[in-house]
């Protein structure tokens, strides 16, 4: 899980969601590319974001984007946050004797624009929360900063401003991630990405 | 009055260790020993406690081989981390016409928690001579700290400056004799001594090398390709400043367990000076010409 590093943080506001993901790919101590975030769109009412081993992560994503296409021609609609949920769950438990190495947290607008975040291990034990969740190298520091910063019924622009300062203190603290960050804002009427300026060591 | 038991010398100790385990009892200190050396201020009490002062003694454990025995010890299931600080580290160090460059990074790490951003690095031995500090920051900054006392004893002995090549050669001493015990350093000497400028690698296997250009630590790799590129014996000061300042720069870029900031030296005949102390982020805009957007409107 520590092999890549990269960290991951969503957080919920009023009608709104928040995933901000670092920039950093590395290998152990050497760092490889600053610019590979670690948050995937399913559509533009659900993101995933996925730690741990990247190895895993894009094969993860691409069976991901596989399910998601054969439901749209099936069902003829885009798949919920919640139903992407348990697909994930459902494909990480498949694999419980070889599992992926992987931390996903599923974020987005359920078709009521009411904001669900989700998060599971790696063989797909699911946890559901209302405020925020956080996944990868330095969860442990990450917690209590959010812990604080954190308010119910946030605005777009407040929770903005929240997850960016999360998201930059953890990577201070943090040698295996960071070299810059995404946060990815979803609302009713738009989904949106900022970068932020980081630090580069 | 210090305690007896405290300070028995090394050999003493652990040939009293192994007899009083053979023998299953326990070390008895003699209090009365200690009340009655209290009372009477004999000359050749404080001579000797001087004596025990001018050298430096370690408790060991009650075993032969202590590095062995550590080992042990972590490898035990129970067993809690070992603390190493500034285990990641960039330092170089290089000689050129105008002197010698010491550049450091200032990151201390923990596994992958970044306890320090703001470590020095680089030990300031005597007014002439520098070391740097890579591995374990206790052993690095005490036994340096002991080169300078012992480099001061032999300028106010012989009443001029200590070689670089002799103080580098009594640290390399030092760890010598505690080889296998676990003490973990790798450092480089510099001053300026009547052979002009002098730079030496000295680490604890012992190893003590002499050399224009040195890199040590986990970002080294990188920090040696900027250096090793842009090097040349004839840069002015402030071009041998900036390579150095450069390629520590660029090994906190690509090693993440360097960083915070760079801290940099010049060696100049009448002893070091130091540069200049620049956060890395900082550089990385200067270097890249970054600014951060104000922009309150979110489109993307």
């Amino acid at each position: 899980m520590a092999y890549n590093g990269g960290a991951v943080i969503v957080m919920t506001g009023k009608n709104c969601v928040a995933i901000a993901t670092d920039l950093r790919f590395g290998i152990q101590h050497q760092t490889v590319s600053n610019n590979h975030p670690k948050v995937y769109r399913i559509n533009d009412k659900c993101f995933i974001g996925i730690s741990g081993l990247v190895t895993d992560a894009q094969t993860l994503y691409q069976k991901l984007v596989f399910r998601h296409n054969l439901y749209k021609l099936r069902e003829e609609r885009d798949m919920t946050p919640q139903v992407l949920s348990n697909l994930v769950g459902n494909m990480l438990y498949e694999k419980r004797f070889g599992p992926y190495f992987t931390e996903p947290v599923i974020c987005g607008l359920d078709t009521q624009d009411k904001p669900f975040i989700s998060g599971m291990d790696l063989i797909g034990a699911s946890v559901y929360t209302e405020d925020f969740l956080l996944v990868g190298t330095m969860t442990p520091a990450m917690y209590g900063l959010c812990e604080t910063l954190y308010k119910k019924d946030m605005n777009e622009d407040e929770l903005f401003e929240t997850v960016s300062q999360c998201m930059l203190s953890s990577i201070e603290r943090d040698a295996m991630s960071g070299w810059g960050a995404e946060v990815t804002i979803i609302t009713p009427a738009k989904t949106y990405k900022k970068k932020l300026l980081a630090r580069q060591d | 009055m210090m305690c007896e038991e405290a300070m028995i010398d090394r050999d003493d100790y652990a040939k009293r260790v192994r007899k009083e385990r053979k023998n299953r009892i326990m070390i008895e200190i003699n209090f009365d020993k200690i009340s009655s050396s209290i009372d009477s201020n004999h000359e050749e009490d404080i001579t000797r406690d001087l004596k025990y002062l001018s050298t430096t003694h370690f408790e060991l454990p009650p075993n032969s081989k202590p590095g062995e025995f550590l080992d042990q010890v972590w490898d035990h299931p129970n067993a809690p981390k070992p603390i190493e600080m500034a285990h990641g580290t960039t330092t170089l160090a290089f000689v050129f016409n105008g002197g010698v460059i010491v550049a450091v990074d200032s990151k201390s790490t923990q596994g992958s928690y970044v306890a320090s951003r703001t470590v020095k690095k680089v030990i300031e031995i005597t007014p002439n001579l520098l070391g740097t500090m890579a591995g374990g920051a206790a052993d690095c900054s005490f036994w340096e700290r002991e080169l300078g006392r012992r480099c001061r004893l032999y300028e106010l002995r012989n009443k001029e400056l200590i070689s670089v090549a002799a103080a580098s050669k009594i640290l390399a001493n030092i760890v010598y004799s505690y080889k296998g015990y676990g003490l973990s350093m790798g450092t480089m000497i510099t001053g300026w001594d009547k052979t002009g400028p002098c730079l030496y690698y000295v680490d604890n296997d012992g190893t003590r090398l002499k050399g224009q250009r040195f890199s040590v630590g986990s970002g080294s790799t990188y920090a040696y390709g900027v250096l090793d590129s842009g090097y040349k014996p004839d840069l002015t000061d402030q071009e041998a400043q900036e390579l150095g300042r450069r390629a520590v720069y660029h090994a906190t870029h690509r090693d993440a367990m360097s960083g915070g900031f760079i801290n940099v030296y010049h060696v100049k005949e009448t002893g070091w000076v130091k540069i200049s102390s620049d956060d890395c982020f900082k550089l990385y805009q200067k270097y890249y010409n970054v600014k951060p957007i104000n922009d309150n409107n979110n489109n993307a």
